[in-house]
């Protein structure tokens, strides 16, 4: 009863005591007896027939155990890695899915590909023989952009995969959509790039595998946001180890951003190396092997159209998109540019007709898979860089414009024409809130002031909403998954009261272990640290499909509403026989189970005492025990969105943008924890702020080279590229979560590239640049410049 | 990282006796830079020769003319030395702007001058305020000891003991940053002398290099406005995936500007 605290409270994060004073458990601290050293050799090529490997050099290296490559896993008849999403094209072709072997056979397909294992006495030795295996490569030409990968005579990745295309899908009515162009006021048209991203979570991949033959039990403990998929796609489909013999543990995790939500060969390899030597192996990539490894995001290159009336409302929108999915298919891959971009180029407006195609291509890249927002922030850079563009050729105000076409508070439900209906929202309020709130009604002064100083200063929008809650099972099963996307929870109460939830999702950073601990709180009337949650180990968690869409709160917390309220329900019977009272009247409020209209109250910890110890107890039609648990599938996708606005300042002496105000106010339901809620903000802003000016990965064309291979050459956002950003919430409440909740995970990063670009734009419109593409370089900005100013100086 | 031997030697020439005597081994300073590329491979080293124990390569002293500063003198220490901010704010400025905290107290003055990595800074200053780099044989002026990319006038088993600067009029360093690694994509050091005045570029190119009619401009008239107007030609400069070469070109002229304001600010 005391401490509860509940729904609303900021209190300070749970888990923080052990990061924050060092006592974290990743699986780089996990020591085993007898551990063993394993390195991947990759290949150093984009793209070539691997002729033959000689390991002998190698294995004579002091201290190898082994040496594994491509043959051994055809000799022991493994397959590779499963694509757990299968989309079609528009005749309902199913996509071309060439074989993802966990080491490569026959050929090598990016900078990076896995030629062999090599486990040792220790990591030095493994270094050394690694160095000493020799792999006979043919070295091809390499085709890195989407572009250049589909032109004729292009370099083909895969014999079976012409031109490279692995599926043309499509979405929405392409006739109603041309009828509209047709009668048409104004056409915008834009073409731009998504530039591709590398994750960089804070701990790189690792891995630990473990064969015991006494129980013929294997475990892996892996930097996963998703232990039990891991078992079940390396276990079921990959190395043909029966479910009940593999225990997948993901201890702490030092961040995914969605590079850890996939499963990896390193693990497949690592799984089945263990069993071969009989030794546990250990496997942690160094930063840079982390580079070429962990999988991309974004990378499409699309030429998009908007078609407005005379008075600026849009008639029709048609986006044509090249995406990018490197070498293989990825666990998500080919959901990412279709499934997650398409159904949300509707945005916030009533556009009554959508038509999105999208080339989905091969490319000697690492693959790219989902990365924070996936899908969604190409989405929305599409189309709010549309609206802009627009609203300057017409000559309308950008807000204006925004507001002549967005969706009225009234009119949720709202079914768009690109699948999605949204259950809720109000983006009129968001955007009136931010206007305020990022002080737009003196920009003009502040322009000035920059003006004075010889800078340009410029205000961007994004209005924006996005899907996650990821997702209804049935739903996404048309769209093309392969499994399930309910979650689980369950919730055990001790005998003394306390409680220790068991739950399918992953915490890594997202501050879980006190979120849900909030939500039992509140609902149980148990104190705060009286909580537990347990995730991450498949031998501990019952089932989960992990963390990643901004699912957790929505989806697992769903799951655990669920079996809270099923805890309750058989309080209340307990209760009842206890109090001597009907069960309809016994009602539970702040930890008391009481019949109404009376002072006969018990404690929950009375009651979860007399479910262990059933002496006073209705044995004859009530089990012993308190435990309950509960799998959530949910009806919808969620809506969250909002307004950002960002106003950035360009010194054109130099082409630097600096971001000088940020301000976010954003729709995501219910907020259980202000304080996570705007941490997971701000964070996922940054990871938008650094798409938009700083983070871009970058690959030779022709020999597929990864020129951005490091920090030192991928810039990530830092803190003093950062002002100190406002941000707010404006919720309206989910209908059909039970807690009302969205989900706030990636709206930073989906609202924030558009917003600012467009302040970008905004800042050099006077010079006519009416595009600039991410990311926003010094660079790129001084050229702009250069070109842009020509005609100026003409005038 | 290969394993390698160590040693910590007391005395100079026991320092240039391991380092001659041992086939493949290296001075270590503040490990900034050697120790990363032993880690990734790059570098494999078969001794490791610390300096850290030898006497009298810490720290800073004023002769009245030149102030000297010892090899093993961390950034840290010069960015926040009264002297050096008083005697050569340019330089007091450059060291502040060198990579993080953690690298500004390991690294030292030393290190990164034998290193001569292209976007290093301090060869700018070095340049720049026409420095003498004294070692454990001799004494190199600084117009003959850079030599281009990772390339320096040191002969094997020679060692770096400390750095003497003349004492400026005025100096001034302004630093473009590459995004990234926040070396310099461009960085322009100035100093006034009585005798004229000495421009030093680094990051632009494959090595640091002085641009006379900057210097010219300048000694007539040391204002930014005198060489606002003076652009480098682009060949010979960098062009990769930061910054290409008629932008880095672009560059030396703005940050030349900003150096003269700095000195006279
Ligand atoms: C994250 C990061 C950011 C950085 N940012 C910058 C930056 O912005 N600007 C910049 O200029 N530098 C930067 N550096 C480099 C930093 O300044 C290094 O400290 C410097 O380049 C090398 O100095 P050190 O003392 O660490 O040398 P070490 O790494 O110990 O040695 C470097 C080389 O010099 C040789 N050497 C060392 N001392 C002597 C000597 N006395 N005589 C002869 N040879 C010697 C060594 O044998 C070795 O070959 C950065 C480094 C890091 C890790």
């Amino acid at each position: 009863m005391s401490n509860v605290i509940g729904i609303g409270a900021s209190p300070k994060r749970k888990e923080d005591q052990r990061f924050l004073t060092g006592r974290g458990n990743y699986v780089s601290d996990i020591k085993r007896p007898g551990l063993t050293a394993g390195v991947f050799v990759r290949s150093p090529h984009g793209h070539a027939i691997l002729r033959g490997i000689d390991k002998s050099a190698a294995l004579a290296s002091p201290g190898v155990i082994a040496v594994l490559t491509g043959d051994d896993v055809k000799a022991d008849g493994l397959g590779g890695l499963p694509c757990g999403w299968g989309i079609s094209d528009a005749k309902g072709v199913p996509m071309k899915e060439p074989p993802f072997p966990m080491l490569a056979q026959g050929k090598v397909r990016f900078v990076g590909d896995m030629v062999a294992f090599v486990i040792a006495e220790t990591p030095e030795q493994a270094d050394t023989a690694a160095e000493l295996l020799a792999v006979d490569y043919e070295v091809l030409p390499s085709v890195v952009g989407v572009l250049e990968a589909v032109r004729p005579g292009a370099p083909q990745l895969f014999d079976d995969v012409p031109n490279n295309i692995c599926c043309d899908w499509e979405l929405g009515d392409k006739a109603a959509v041309e009828a509209a162009f047709k009668k048409a006021a104004h056409v915008a048209k834009l073409s731009l790039v998504n530039n591709r991203l590398i994750g960089n979570p804070m701990e790189p991949r690792a891995a630990i595998a473990e064969y015991e033959p006494g129980t013929d039990r294997f475990t892996l403990w892996t930097t996963s946001q998703f232990p039990h998929v891991v078992r079940f796609l390396m276990g079921a489909l990959v190395l043909n180890i029966p479910q009940h013999k593999l225990r997948v543990v993901a201890p702490d995790v030092g961040g995914g951003f969605g590079v850890k939500q996939f499963h990896y060969g390193e693990e497949a390899v690592i799984t089945w190396a263990a069993k071969r030597v009989k030794r546990p192996i250990k496997w942690v990539a160094s930063r840079s092997e982390g580079y070429v490894s962990d999988r991309h995001g974004r990378d499409h290159v699309t030429e998009a159209e908007l078609a407005l009336d005379e008075t600026g409302k849009f008639l029709a929108f048609r986006v044509n998109t090249l995406a990018n999915m490197g070498g293989y298919l990825s666990t998500f891959g080919p959901n990412i540019p279709t499934n997650l971009y398409a159904p949300l180029l509707g945005g916030v407006y009533t556009t009554p007709a959508i038509y999105c195609n999208v080339k989905v291509v091969f490319t000697n890249t690492v693959p790219v898979d989902a990365y924070r927002g996936a899908g969604r922030p190409e989405a929305t850079f599409v189309l709010e860089r549309m609206v802009d563009v627009a609203a300057s050729e017409m000559g309308i105000d950008r807000v204006e414009i925004r507001r002549r076409n967005m969706i009225p508070k009234e009119a949720y439900p709202y079914q768009t024409p690109v699948l999605v209906q949204y259950d809720s929202g109000d983006p009129m309020g968001c955007l009136d809130g931010a206007l305020v709130a990022a002080d737009v009604k003196n920009f003009g002064i502040r322009k000035a002031a920059s003006a004075s100083k010889g800078k340009f200063r410029g205000l961007g929008y994004s209005t924006y909403v996005e899907a996650c809650g990821l997702a209804p099972s049935r739903f996404a099963g048309r769209l093309g998954a392969r499994g399930g996307l309910y979650e689980s929870a369950t919730v055990r109460v001790h005998p003394t009261g306390q409680v220790t939830v068991m739950i399918g999702t992953h915490n890594h950073g997202q501050g879980h272990e006190t979120t849900f601990a909030q939500i039992v709180s509140e609902k149980l009337g148990v104190a705060f640290e009286n909580v537990d949650i347990v995730f991450g180990d498949t031998d501990r968690v019952q089932f989960g499909m992990g963390t990643y869409g901004s699912r957790s709160l929505v989806v697992g917390g769903a799951a655990l509403s669920k079996a809270t309220d099923k805890v309750i329900a058989k309080g209340k019977k307990i209760a009842a026989h206890l109090l001597e009272a009907a069960e309809v009247d016994i009602q539970f409020e702040a930890g008391k189970f009481a019949v109404a209209g009376t002072d006969r109250v018990k404690s929950f910890e009375e009651i979860a005492g007399a479910a262990y110890v059933p002496h006073n107890y209705p044995l004859e039609v009530l089990e012993p025990g308190l435990e309950e648990q509960a799998y959530y599938d949910p009806v919808n996708f969620t809506y969250p969105g909002g307004c950002h606005i960002a106003e950035v300042e360009v010194d054109p002496e130099t082409g630097t943008v600096t971001l000088v105000n940020y301000t976010a106010v954003d729709d995501v339901g219910t907020v259980i924890n202000p304080m996570i809620v705007e941490g997971q903000l701000h964070g996922g802003i940054v990871q938008g702020v650094g798409q938009a000016l700083f983070e871009n990965a970058v690959y030779d064309e022709g020999s597929g080279q990864l020129l951005s291979g490091s920090l030192m050459d991928y810039c990530m956002p830092r803190a003093d590229h950062m002002p100190m950003m406002k941000v707010a919430t404006h919720s309206t409440l989910c209908t059909h979560t039970p807690m009302g909740v969205k989900g706030c995970g990636e709206v930073g990063t989906i609202g924030s590239p558009a917003a600012v670009i467009n302040a970008v734009v905004d800042a050099l419109s006077h010079l006519g640049v009416t595009h600039v593409d991410m990311p926003a370089t010094p660079n790129r900005i001084w050229r702009l410049l250069q070109n842009a100013s020509l005609p100026v100086a003409a005038e | 990282m290969k394993p390698f031997a160590y040693h910590q030697p007391a005395q100079i020439p026991d320092a240039a006796k391991l380092l001659t005597s041992i086939e493949d081994s290296k001075l270590v300073a503040g490990g900034m830079t050697l120790i990363p590329t032993i880690k990734q491979r790059l570098a494999n080293p078969a001794a490791l020769i610390d300096l850290s124990k030898l006497g009298n390569l810490k720290g800073i002293t004023d002769d009245g003319a030149t102030i000297t500063i010892g090899a093993m003198t961390p950034h840290a220490v010069v960015a926040a030395s009264p002297l050096v901010r008083t005697k050569l704010p340019g330089l007091s400025a450059l060291a502040s702007m060198i990579g993080d905290p953690a690298v500004r107290s390991r690294g030292t003055i030393g290190g990164s001058v034998a290193n001569n990595d292209p976007a290093a800074d301090y060869p700018a200053g070095v340049l720049g305020l026409g420095a003498t780099i004294v070692t454990s044989t001799r004494e190199i002026a600084s117009g003959k000891f850079f030599l281009g990319l990772f390339e320096t006038a040191l002969e094997p088993g020679e060692i770096i003991t400390a750095i003497r600067f003349p004492v400026p009029l005025k100096a001034g360093y302004a630093k473009f940053k590459a995004p990234a690694s926040r070396y310099a994509l461009v960085g322009v050091f100035v100093a006034k002398f009585a005798d004229g005045v000495r421009v030093a570029v680094t990051g632009a190119g494959p090595g640091v290099f002085r641009v006379p009619p900057m210097e010219a401009a300048l000694s007539e008239n040391f204002d930014p406005t005198a060489v606002a107007a003076i652009k480098i030609d682009t060949d010979g400069l960098t062009s990769d995936i930061h910054a290409e070469a008629d932008y880095r070109a672009h560059l030396v002229t703005v940050m030349a500007k900003r150096a003269v304001e700095a000195a006279l600010s």
